[in-house]
């Protein structure tokens, strides 16, 4: 539930030593320019007795560059043999594209660009997603909100190169210039008339002695697809039941296999009492202890079920047995940097906030097929990392990476969790063990419990103001560590040390300052992240820490507002930094009809979020007439990508990203009680459903701005988040400070280790 | 071992298992359908909701036994050939797919109120349970309203 109102402070709370993280903050990252900017803080705080513009606030390190685009940098190497596109002679267009579709659209992007490129219909392009290679080195990883960014270029690229080789054959037979070529729906023509296809030429582009083709990528202006909504190139696939998943993979003789997991995170096997007991159960085909726990393998998920059901396992103990959401909260609030003591005169607002554990908790549990024998090893997985996951199958294992082929499958959802490759490098030792190919599936029990999660935080938030100014602006972030994996890990500490702000950050300093920047004039902002290291599976869950440092901040916009007695939107138009971010503003605003009446109970909240060079602003309407059962009723969301190469892609994301929102805001948490999670379905964990959704919804696309196009994977989340909360807050008269807001234990846990079956019902009768 | 009979996207299937069998790892594993998607295995995410007799149900929480002699629907047997069922079509028309791991389900499920009921209002649509991570929501509900008005 919410907490007591935030206080309003004459002064700041304790002493103005700076803290250990805070320095490090300093040293590390922005070593200049914010010891310049320290060193004036005082100065600009009273320098300004009348309130005649906003206090500018220097470039943070995500304006100069952000994550998404330190990943796209690390892929610049071998931008040039990342994509691979094949031209058939039925004039089909195969494009293996070596990153992860998660449900991003990133396939249909990519069709998109090859297509616009090549002059070919869109429905003649199909992509696939590439195995793991690892001559790509970082050039193979999904995530960051990078995925359209590190393809744009390239893909045009190849494409262009593929095109002007199909010409140069064509010129050639007809013996004229390519420049005298045009192209439409794959079909060439020459100035006479005659004309010929891609298909046609294709076999002899591919023998033919050409010389090497100065090529360049179309000018924007002629654009067929590009800007244009696109349909979901892989859409007949999933609404006719062809979209292949992991688990749906047919290799012969692959038999499905669970795994029973201890009691508590990261809890081990001492040993198993009744192998042979279950070895002899109905269907079940061997059964093997693995480094997690204990695998069946059977000849259904059934039969496996019942058979891990009934193991009797001696556990040892796991890994944070003594600890509960209660000594995490005090924890992450005593490492909480002390805020600095506002100047006298200058006034000052404090918030500080906390949020739960929450699951990624994809649709598609986690799973993996795989083959090994012989030596060789052949897996099948939903992996945004492939390369890495191919690493640690060959180092698990002992085989040399050579013989270690990984299939990426399109993933049912992912949200940062196919970053990891558990259940790959599970499947592999099982399949090792018991000599035959298996097909491993996690229980969404045991995905919730044992599965990856988003890190806990704590956010302490200071704003100081005075003459009508925001002055300083101070937010210190603590979180229980968030494992930011080893191919991400890999690609940052790569290019840590080329990026001039960052010098020799850690990873998460890194990721943490080239993620989150305060759009706002503020005068002097001071941003830290501080992390708990604690031995439990954690991850980015889409926006990593974004939706809550952006979002709380959205929430601390709207108080200092009321503060000086200004209106929400007004207020942020005066000190958003840029154009786009006012236009952004602006454009919900007007369509969602900012300040209209609303009845008693309910009411609207704005925030705007950047990101990823990306920005938004979002508006909603609450009904909070039953306080304890709020609705969103509304959204209008703007968007302004740069440029949406698929505006109907970005829609989608900034459906995902309210839908996160709504949920994170009011009801989806884990709770950790002794080591052990006791969510168990989404019975329990609370993410939004169809009822919980907003009836109406409006998205709005920018048209292009900047003509690049930017991230928009993790964007769509701190807009409404702060929207969100900022209705309720308006709508209840609450100040909230702990999420989800609605946070009480309404489930009886399901028993430990063990897993639940549904309750067998009868089928509907015939109508 | 029990022999169950029953009719599969048009066609009679005959399997070999216990009557207390799951019916999604029957249809999964044994008969190699797999668009029925399990995102829980406890009745809760619905992703594999079917059609028993163009009534959705969860076949995670139905014993195959209780089926013997029904006719079953999967996403696969939904068309028509190559001619779409119109909430396929709404479904491609308003591109609400994201993973679209659930969408099977949730397609499925908007079968079975259809078929039931020529007029779909927003209380309807909010009964449904079907879990869509990737959060489409929006989308399937106007989807299922166009799929409405073209069955009308």
């Amino acid at each position: 539930m919410s907490a007591p109102a935030g206080r309003q402070l004459e002064h700041g709370p304790g002493a103005a030593a700076k803290s250990v993280a805070r320095r490090r903050f300093l040293t590390y990252l922005v070593a200049a320019p914010v010891l310049t900017v320290a060193a004036e803080r005082s100065l600009s705080a009273l320098a300004t007795p009348t309130a005649a513009a906003a206090i500018p606030s220097p470039p943070q390190p995500a304006n100069i560059i952000d994550i998404g685009e330190i990943v796209v940098l690390a892929t610049r190497p071998t931008a040039a043999i990342g994509f691979q596109i094949r031209v058939n002679e039925d004039g089909t267009v195969d494009v293996s594209m070596p990153r992860e579709e998660v449900g991003q659209g990133l396939s249909t992007v990519a069709a998109m660009l090859v297509a616009e490129e090549m002059d070919v219909p869109l429905g003649k392009v199909r992509i696939s997603l590439a195995d793991a290679r690892p001559e790509l080195l970082f050039n193979q990883l999904t995530g960051a909100s990078s995925g359209v960014r590190s393809i744009y270029h390239p893909a045009r690229a190849t494409a262009a190169a593929a095109r002007a080789r199909l010409l140069e054959v064509a010129a050639r037979r007809w013996g004229v210039s390519r420049d005298e070529l045009t192209v439409a729906d794959g079909v060439i023509r020459a100035r006479d008339g005659r004309t010929t296809t891609y298909g046609d030429v294709t076999k002899e582009a591919a023998r033919a002695d050409l010389p090497e083709l100065k090529v360049k990528p179309k000018t924007k202006n002629r654009s067929r697809y590009i800007g244009k909504p696109a349909k979901r190139v892989d859409g007949r696939k999933i609404v006719t039941g062809a979209n292949t998943y992991t688990l749906d993979v047919d290799v012969p003789g692959a038999k499905p296999c669970i795994v029973r997991r201890p009691p508590t995170i990261s809890g081990t096997v001492r040993s198993v009492r009744n192998v042979g007991a279950v070895k002899r159960m109905p269907g079940v085909v061997a059964v093997t202890t693995i480094p997690s726990g204990v695998a069946v393998v059977a000849d259904t998920f059934d039969y496996a079920l019942n058979a891990v059901n009934a193991l009797d396992v001696d556990w040892g103990p796991g890994s944070i047995d003594n600890l509960s959401d209660e000594n995490v909260r005090a924890k992450l609030r005593a490492m909480a940097p002390k805020l600095d003591v506002p100047e006298v005169g200058v006034k000052s607002i404090v918030g500080e906030f906390d949020f739960a554990f929450a699951t990624h908790g994809a649709v598609e549990m986690n799973a993996a097929v795989a083959d090994v024998r012989d030596g060789r090893a052949e897996v099948w997985a939903a992996l945004q990392a492939p390369v890495v996951a191919q690493e640690e199958i060959a180092r698990t294992l002992g085989i040399p990476m050579n013989k270690v082929v990984v299939h990426v499958m399109p993933s049912g959802g992912s949200f940062g969790r196919r970053l990891f490759h558990e259940p790959a490098v599970e499947a592999a030792l099982v399949s090792k063990a018991v000599g035959r190919p298996v097909r491993l599936l996690w229980h969404r029990t045991d995905d919730i419990r044992h599965g990856r999660v988003h890190p806990a935080k704590h956010h302490r938030i200071q704003m100081t103001y005075a003459a009508g100014n925001v002055v300083t602006y101070q937010h210190h972030v603590t979180s229980v560590s968030t494992d930011i994996g080893h191919g991400f890990g890999d690609v940052l500490t790569a290019k840590v040390a080329d990026i001039p702000i960052a010098g020799n950050a850690s990873i998460a300093q890194v990721a943490f300052h080239t993620m989150i920047h305060c759009p706002y004039n503020f005068g002097v902002v001071t941003e830290t992240l501080s992390e708990w290291t604690l031995p439990m599976h954690t991850g980015s869950w889409r926006s990593v820490w974004s939706v809550t440092t952006r979002g709380v901040e959205e929430v601390m916009v709207d108080e200092v507002a009321a503060a000086l007695g200004k209106d929400p939107v007004e207020f942020r138009r005066r000190f958003l930094k840029t154009a786009r971010q006012r236009a952004v503003l602006d454009k919900v605003a007007e369509v969602g009809q900012w300040g209209k009446p609303m009845p008693k109970g309910c009411a609207q909240g704005v925030a705007v979020h950047d990101e990823s060079k990306s920005c938004t602003a979002c508006l909603v309407e609450v009904d909070a007439r039953d306080p304890k059962h709020p609705r969103v009723t509304k959204a209008v969301i703007a968007v302004d990508p740069g440029l949406a190469v698929n505006p109907s892609g970005v829609e989608a994301q900034m459906l995902g990203g309210l839908t996160d929102a709504i949920s994170l805001a009011f009801r989806a948490r884990l709770h950790l009680v002794k080591g052990r999670f006791l969510e168990g379905s989404f019975a329990n964990f609370h993410y939004a459903r169809q009822k919980d959704s907003p009836r109406e919804v409006q998205v709005i696309v920018m048209p292009p701005t900047t003509g690049e196009p930017g991230g928009v994977g993790e964007l769509g989340l701190a807009a409404p988040f702060g929207a969100v909360v900022n209705a309720y807050a308006r709508a209840t008269g609450t100040k909230p400070r702990s999420f989800p807001i609605f946070s009480e234990l309404d489930f009886t846990p399901y028993p430990p280790s063990t897993l639940p079956r549904p309750p067998m019902q009868a089928p509907p009768a015939k109508p | 071992m029990p022999k169950h009979t029953f009719v599969l996207n048009g066609k009679k299937v005959t399997v070999d298992a216990p009557d207390d069998h799951s019916l999604l790892w029957v249809l999964r594993d044994m008969l190699g359908v797999t668009g029925p998607k399990c995102g829980c295995n406890l009745n809760v995410c619905k992703a594999c909701t079917c059609l028993i007799d163009g009534v959705e149900f969860t076949p995670c929480a139905t014993r195959v036994a209780d089926v013997a002699g029904r006719e079953i629907t999967t996403i696969e047997g939904l068309a028509d050939g190559d001619k779409l069922h119109p909430v396929q079509e709404a479904w491609l028309e308003y591109d609400v797919s994201q993973c679209g791991f659930c969408q099977p389900g949730q397609i499925m499920k908007a079968v079975g109120l259809l078929n039931r009921k020529a007029t779909i209002t927003d209380d309807d649509i909010d009964e449904i349970e079907n879990v869509c991570r990737c959060g489409s929501y929006a989308r399937i509900r106007e989807a299922i309203k166009a799929a409405a008005t073209k069955m009308r």
